[in-house]
């Protein structure tokens, strides 16, 4: 499936195949939107015309994305992992994860919408002052605390991977650590902690990071890629969590008893 | 149209502009290697963000505004109860067309979300061709639609998010020690990458829409935990699919 620099014509076989799952992957969608539009509300559709075009548009982009995806982000992440293997640096490779999880969380437009949102409830809580300035030094702050907690999170997934370490433990363990955070974390936090660790991770980010934790896993001796590959994602879903929660709790103290 | 295509050009060239500078730099300051197929692999990142572009675009042409409006359609008093104003507490059973929408637009959205197909893509690899993509990704779906269906019956009869989230948890790690070995990190994957592109825009719209029109609820609290739930429930259907596998195979050799 992993093609070596296609030329044109072959190129263009691959993408006709692409068109078709593509389309196959979005039919789904379309079948409950239509259904739901004919049967449930017994609506004509607003905008046929933009629909169809928006269709297309979508299953266009798939089809890129997948080709990008073996042609560069895999390739990408596997050749760093053999890179950074041959090399044999573990700070270089670390100080490369941290990197990139930072990089391309700080940026990232789900977390920057989540942050405005965080510093409405938080000033609405009465934490911070409700004046612009306050909350987007607030929205900034958690910015930051997000980004750090994504860039830790890869440098521990790199670690466990060249330690062999089971995932399991450092995930089960870090949701004790999130129950007890939760039970003490000021109560205005807790909701946007949860959804801070699910914006994290970025359809640019995923295939990157699944690429060097197995490119990792199977440069190794003794690594198995399926085993000690997988679990990054994982790790940067949870890292947030507890790198938010903990902010709140350093910069307005803990939960007053009998309140939650 | 052309300002939708912007946004999502610059959205998406953020991310690949930072990977490809981090890429250059540690290229020719660390590893000071050449990368093999460096021309190849930027033509790859080029694709990446023209498919990302398109397929946002496309999604915001003809998704977002029909889904989010069925959402909020969906939730409405006129639609639930029949009239205008919700009484004090709506019986949860009112709510079924809710549960219904929740359940199939987690599962299709969940299909076509892109970080899904590329993680399924590697799992197949890493597995030798065990784990086959496309049920990997049926089965993601199948947690996402149960999760988001029960993460929108929560809001409607108001029960503690809290209470949800713990006995998820103390399932999964009771699945954990049950699960073959070789599933656990990837079943834990599957949890993050479902929250993305594709189903967090509607399914927030149907979390806002619901808390927002019951009496009593919050929207800035109670629409929240729906991304939690859909990170949850792939979790346990990906772990419980794979101990299916293994009952079955271990029933049929006998």
């Amino acid at each position: 499936m992993m093609g070596k620099a296609p030329t044109v014509k072959p190129l263009l076989r691959i993408f006709a195949a692409r068109f078709g799952s593509a389309l196959r992957d979005l039919l789904p969608i379309i079948a409950v939107i239509v259904t739901f539009q004919l049967l449930v509300f017994r609506q004509p559709f607003p905008d046929v015309a933009g629909m169809l075009v928006g269709t297309m548009f979508v299953v266009i982009g798939l089809m890129f994305f997948v080709q990008g995806l073996e042609m560069g982000l895999f390739p990408i992440g596997e050749a760093m992992a053999h890179a950074f293997a041959r090399k044999g640096s573990l700070t270089w490779l670390l100080v490369f994860g941290f990197l990139l999880g930072f990089s391309t969380t700080v940026a990232e437009p789900a977390l920057i919408a989540i942050v405005a949102k965080a510093a409405d409830v938080v000033a609405e809580a009465n934490y911070i002052p409700s004046d612009g300035a306050s909350r987007e030094t607030y929205a900034m702050q958690m910015r930051l605390t997000v980004a750090l907690s994504v860039g830790v999170a890869i440098v521990l997934g790199i670690f466990r991977i060249l330690k062999g370490w089971p995932i399991q433990y450092l995930i089960i363990g870090g949701y004790v650590v999130v129950g007890l955070m939760t039970s003490v974390a000021p109560e205005a936090i807790v909701g946007i902690a949860f959804d801070s660790g699910g914006v994290t991770t970025s359809t640019v980010t995923v295939p990157l990071v699944t690429a060097l934790g197995i490119g990792l896993a199977s440069s190794i001796r003794g690594r198995d890629p399926l085993i000690d590959g997988f679990g990054m994602i994982a790790l940067a879903s949870l890292t947030p969590m507890i790198f938010v929660m903990l902010m709140g709790i350093l910069k307005f103290g803990l939960r007053a008893p009998g309140l939650g | 149209m052309i300002d939708g295509l912007t946004t999502a050009l610059l959205a998406t060239s953020r991310d690949v502009f930072a990977v490809t500078a981090l890429l250059l730099g540690f290229q020719l300051f660390v590893l000071r290697r050449p990368i093999p197929h460096l021309r190849q692999l930027l033509i790859g990142l080029v694709f990446v963000v023209i498919g990302l572009a398109f397929f946002l675009m496309g999604l915001e042409l003809a998704l977002f505004p029909l889904g989010t409006h069925m959402a909020e359609q969906l939730t409405s008093p006129e639609f639930v109860a029949g009239a205008d104003t919700m009484r004090e507490s709506p019986e949860w059973w009112r709510y079924g067309w809710v549960y219904l929408f929740a359940a199939i637009i987690g599962f299709s959205t969940t299909l076509a979300e892109p970080a899904l197909i590329a993680v399924a893509f590697k799992a197949n690899q890493a597995s030798r061709g065990t784990i086959s993509p496309w049920g990997l990704r049926l089965v993601v779906a199948v947690g996402v639609g149960v999760g988001i269906s029960l993460g929108t019956f929560r809001i409607v009869t108001g029960a503690s998010l809290a209470l949800f989230i713990i006995v998820g948890y103390v399932f999964v790690v009771l699945q954990t020690v049950f699960a073959p070995k070789s599933i656990i990190p990837l079943a834990y994957d599957s949890g993050g990458v479902t929250t993305s592109t594709v189903t967090v825009p509607l399914v927030t719209a149907l979390g806002l829409g619901l808390s927002a029109t019951i009496p009593g609820r919050n929207p800035a609290l109670d629409g929240f935990g729906l991304i939690a739930f859909a990170s949850l429930f792939p979790m346990m259907t990906v772990m419980g699919y794979a101990q299916f596998a293994v009952w079955w195979a271990r029933l049929r050799s006998r």
